[in-house]
């Protein structure tokens, strides 16, 4: 790795809330004790489908100790969702809830037991409706909506497009293959429930504290929903415990607090029950998926027809992103010059889902890299070997018009390869005994906004003290991820100071420049640019008036280890504390701002905004597992990964995201699941909805490939999501290379194994997944040549220039 | 009983009277009463782990236990780990190799490892991941929390030296 050009970027060093986070300093949500504070609890529907006939709150009010019970007739009758095409939630229920825990009125009172008391003292009378709790039952049940809006009943949408000429790939392939997967949903588990604190100024104006991702996006959700100027609405969001798309919503209950500490006059705290975050999930949808793909003898794709059929549970939420992200990215990591997607959302009456870690292409992944193994298989190929051969080229564009930059995805390949044994374990391992491959990328940072607009993805603003303290405020949200620390670096690489002497200030309306939110592994890369760019003028500024002083040109000057000095005469210099000073007495009080817009990439066609990206990661994984052919269970008992992260701006965190990534895509392949009966959430409790612990977790070997992209900041690309797409596929190839039974849908349970290896003892084909789809008819395709294999725009910087 | 009897809880060292219903829990005296918002929750059904604490030395899940049966014992928070200003060595081995990441389960996961190294000096790795299987963590994937439980270890049993960093250096 090359860090010898740097003094802090590449360094493994601890993060810069590491401290307060282990002493228990840090002050999440929850965290917040205001005087005179009230507590709120939401009473929530039983019911997943009905209609509200009447609400009386007669009895909660009469209880001791309660300030006041709102129900949807408290708020202005507007809707808020956080796409713009899919505003369909509201504060609390009026007429109609569409899940169970859905939102329908809401106590403030003395403490958190009386509010409970009391949400459970509202009568409501509902009238009930069938409950759609399937993509089939809603197409089934056309005379049932949940919602008016959509691309037909119960189709919150609708998408289908044709890159090429599929069929005449199909025609000239050696080898045509169909499957189809099952992807079961789960939710984020964060450890930290969701709070939120919300406070009244004596002048009219609010704070709200709040855990979550998009600081932003609340924002403008209560502006809408309170009816209110922005302008009088300040957002903080706290340090978040745990997100992973989790708290990327705006919710109700964030709304609902505002609105009681307006009523109350007092501070007013929520903080979500374990089953409540459950229901709010947003998790990972349940997708079926069909894929066809045509390849040469050698494995080449040729041609590629993939369909995804998403349950979205009952609201929009990121529906529409997510359902086209379920087709976006099959293109970005292997060659395939054409491409046709249909896809299509269906509401149903369970909580919505929205984004979770690697939002939308964990379940493609899972079922193209299953298709991949048995394509090679069928070929007579090593599926590693094979995948090497058709990684995608380096500066072109895909077929659906996106943009490869760097793509280390090769190096990645060898070095797991290299790294597990894989040539000596690939089928040679005893009965019981796997090792499965599979091979991922994805986007750093979306590289369209979601309210679409011209300006800054994100902004950062340094400031100067006159002790040489350094202030950076960015709108960036930490969320565990590590985002205060990534911009503490690139600001101190760039001004040659200690982190130490950096302080964040980040995520909060009032003072901090706009940064669109932690998702879509956007911050390293926009907000590390903004910062960077911010920190660039500032040294700028200090370089000009120190040159004066020490009577050089500024280009002679540097920064580095706390002093501004001369690059040939290193003694000649200055600290930085004074370098500050020398420049407030020539510029004024010193402030830069820097902020940062992803270059315009899109294709020219509709529904082309999901899935451009400045630049890509790319990971593979081995997975090694042990089968017990009797009871079905598997046990991982390793897993190599390679990441391609652009430069790794600090290599602790970074592994920190890909085995966090690693963990997670395990938890997803093997136990975790969101089910539903009759509407209720089976196992909405920590207990009971499985997830690894530390005695599940295996021995992950994490290996960092650097391809120092120049779209990323020193190179950087994403880490916090790639990292989990390889997982499941890896761990369902491992599992058929150890007992020979297909598992085509997670999570890859005891008891479905030990189907199909009964199967294959019957001799019957030893594969247990789904065997039907949903039928439906896709609209007709939006037809936009292939843009396979042509060069990327001569805008695009290469790595020449860097 | 009352409903709300004077109890005396010793906390850190130190003996704090509260005056709370017999049904509050110690995880919300701590955090509610006594300030001490170190000590998180995730669940408050005793399935996560994360508000762990110490009572007389053991691991306790705080959202289970009742200030009322604590009255005499020792109870110990994340913020009694180390003297006022210095660092237990687990705090700084979880800072220095990047442990804690939302930091969420951290308080309960340090407590919990504190437990294990009094009753095991050198505890093997299987032995950590048997201590730390009722602690919950969504971000680490596990991997850096036992390497800094283990390096804990040796630099408790002066094999090797502890906190060259030192607290709140950065390079």
């Amino acid at each position: 790795m090359s860090t010898e050009e740097f003094s802090v970027i590449g360094k493994p060093l601890a993060r810069v809330d590491a401290w307060e986070k282990v002493v228990g300093a840090a002050r999440y949500a929850d965290d917040f004790f205001l005087p005179r504070m009230a507590y709120a609890k939401i009473r929530r529907s039983d019911h997943p489908h009905a209609l509200i006939k009447r609400i009386d709150t007669t009895r909660a009010n009469a209880l001791p100790g309660v300030y006041v019970v709102v129900t949807g007739r408290d708020f202005p009758a507007v809707r808020f969702g956080i796409l713009p095409v899919s505003q369909d939630e509201e504060a609390l229920c009026t007429d109609k809830v569409r899940m169970v825990g859905d939102p329908i009125a809401a106590v403030a009172a003395v403490d958190e037991e009386t509010a409970e008391r009391a949400a459970d003292l509202i009568d409501v009378e509902y009238e009930v409706l069938p409950p759609i709790m399937s993509v089939e039952e809603a197409l089934a049940q056309d005379k049932v909506r949940i919602h008016e809006y959509g691309d037909g009943p119960n189709i919150h949408k609708a998408v289908a497009f044709e890159f090429g000429d599929v069929e005449e790939g199909f025609r000239q392939a050696a080898l045509v293959r169909e499957d189809v997967f099952f992807y079961q949903g789960n939710t984020h588990l964060p450890m930290e429930q969701h709070a939120a604190v919300a406070q009244w100024s004596p002048d009219g104006k609010l704070t709200l504290w709040s855990s979550t991702q998009t600081p932003h996006y609340v924002h403008r959700a209560l502006a809408k929903t309170l009816q209110m100027p922005p302008a009088w609405i300040r957002v903080i969001a706290a340090p978040v415990g745990g997100g992973f798309g989790g708290k990327t919503d705006p919710f109700s209950h964030e709304i609902v607090v505002a609105r009681l500490a307006q009523l109350t006059g007092r501070p007013v705290k929520i903080g979500l029950t374990r089953e409540e975050v459950f229901y709010c999930h947003r998790g990972r949808h349940p997708v079926s998926m069909w894929v066809k793909t045509g390849v040469t003898k050698n494995g080449e794709i040729l041609a590629m027809h993939f369909r995804s059929y998403v349950d979205g549970g009952a609201y929009g939420s990121y529906g529409v992103a997510s359902l086209l992200y379920t087709g976006a990215l099959q293109t970005v990591t292997y060659r395939v010059p054409r491409y046709k997607f249909e896809g299509m959302r269906a509401f149903t009456n369970k909580p919505p889902c929205g984004p979770k870690r690697g939002h939308g292409t964990p379940q493609p992944r899972y079922a193209l890299e299953c298709h991949l193994d048995k394509i090679a298989e069928q070929l007579g190929l090593d599926p590693a070997e094979m995948r090497r051969r058709i990684v995608v080229d380096e500066y072109t564009k895909t077929a659906n018009h996106l943009t490869i930059t760097t793509c280390g995805l090769r190096e990645c390949i060898d070095r797991v390869v290299e790294a597990s044994g894989w040539r000596e374990k690939h089928g040679k391992l005893p009965y019981g005994k796997g090792v499965g491959f599979a091979c991922s990328s994805y986007l750093t940072g979306a590289g369209l906004p979601i309210y679409w607009n011209d300006m800054p993805h994100s902004g950062a603003i340094v400031k100067v003290d006159r002790g040489g303290g350094v202030a950076v405020l960015c709108g960036a949200t930490e969320i565990g991820q590590g985002s205060d620390s990534v911009l503490t670096y690139v600001v101190a690489e760039q001004l040659g100071i200690d982190p130490k002497d950096i302080r964040m200030a980040t995520a909060d309306s009032d003072l901090t420049p706009v940064d669109l939110g932690s998702y879509s592994s956007r911050v390293t890369l926009m907000a590390g640019h903004a910062a960077a760019r911010a920190a660039e003028r500032m040294r700028i500024l200090i370089h000009e008036a120190v040159a004066k002083k020490l009577e050089v040109v500024p280009g002679e000057l540097v920064s580095r280890g706390g002093r501004v000095f001369v690059k040939d005469d290193p003694e000649r210099g200055v600290s930085f504390a004074e370098a500050a000073v020398l420049a407030e007495t020539m510029h004024g009080t010193l402030a830069c701002a820097g902020s940062y817009t992803p270059p315009k990439r899109a294709g020219k066609f509709k529904g082309s905004g999901v899935g451009p990206s400045p630049c890509y990661s790319y990971t593979a994984c081995v997975a090694e597992v042990s089968v017990d052919p009797d009871t079905g269970e598997v046990t991982v008992d390793r897993v190599w990964i390679a990441h391609d992260v652009g430069r790794a701006l600090n290599p602790l965190l970074v592994e920190g995201q890909v085995e966090g990534s690693v963990y997670m895509g395990l938890g997803e392949a093997l136990m975790e699941e969101q089910v539903f009966r009759e509407g209720l959430h089976k196992i909405p409790s920590m207990l009971e909805y499985k997830s690894p612990t530390t005695l599940e977790t295996p021995e992950i070997y994490t290996i960092l490939v650097e391809t120092v992209d120049p779209e990323g900041p020193f190179g950087a690309k994403e880490a916090g999501q790639g990292p989990l797409l390889p997982v499941p596929p890896a761990v369902a190839n491992a599992v058929y290379d150890a007992v020979g039974a297909r598992i085509d849908e997670v999570p890859i349970s005891p008891e479905k194994v030990a189907r199909a290896v009964e199967l294959k003892k019957q001799g019957k084909p030893a594969r247990v997944g789904p065997e039907r789809l949903p039928v439906f008819t896709f609209p007709e395709p939006v037809k936009v040549a292939s843009a396979f294999g042509e060069a990327a725009d001569p805008s695009v910087k290469r790595k020449t220039q860097v | 009983m009352p409903a709300k009897p004077i109890l005396t809880l010793r906390v850190n060292g130190e003996a704090h009277e509260v005056a709370v219903p017999v049904h509050k829990t110690l995880l919300e005296v701590l955090r509610e009463d006594l300030g001490l918002i170190g000590t998180k929750h995730g669940c408050e059904l005793g399935e996560c782990g994360t508000c762990t604490v110490l009572v007389d030395g053991q691991p306790v899940l705080s959202c289970l236990a009742l200030p009322v049966e604590l009255e005499g014992q020792e109870i110990v928070t994340v913020e009694g780990m180390a003297p006022p200003g210095q660092l237990h060595p687990l705090q700084q081995a979880f800072a220095e190799l990047g442990a804690a990441q939302c930091g969420y389960c951290t308080p309960g996961i340090l407590l919990t490892s504190m437990a294990l190294l009094a009753d095991k000096r050198e505890p093997t790795r299987d032995e950590i991941r048997q201590a730390l299987s009722g602690n919950i963590c969504r971000c680490t994937g596990y991997t850096k929390i036992l390497e800094a439980v283990e390096l804990a270890a040796l630099r408790m049993s002066g094999e090797v030296a502890g906190g060259k960093h030192g607290r709140g250096a950065t390079a």
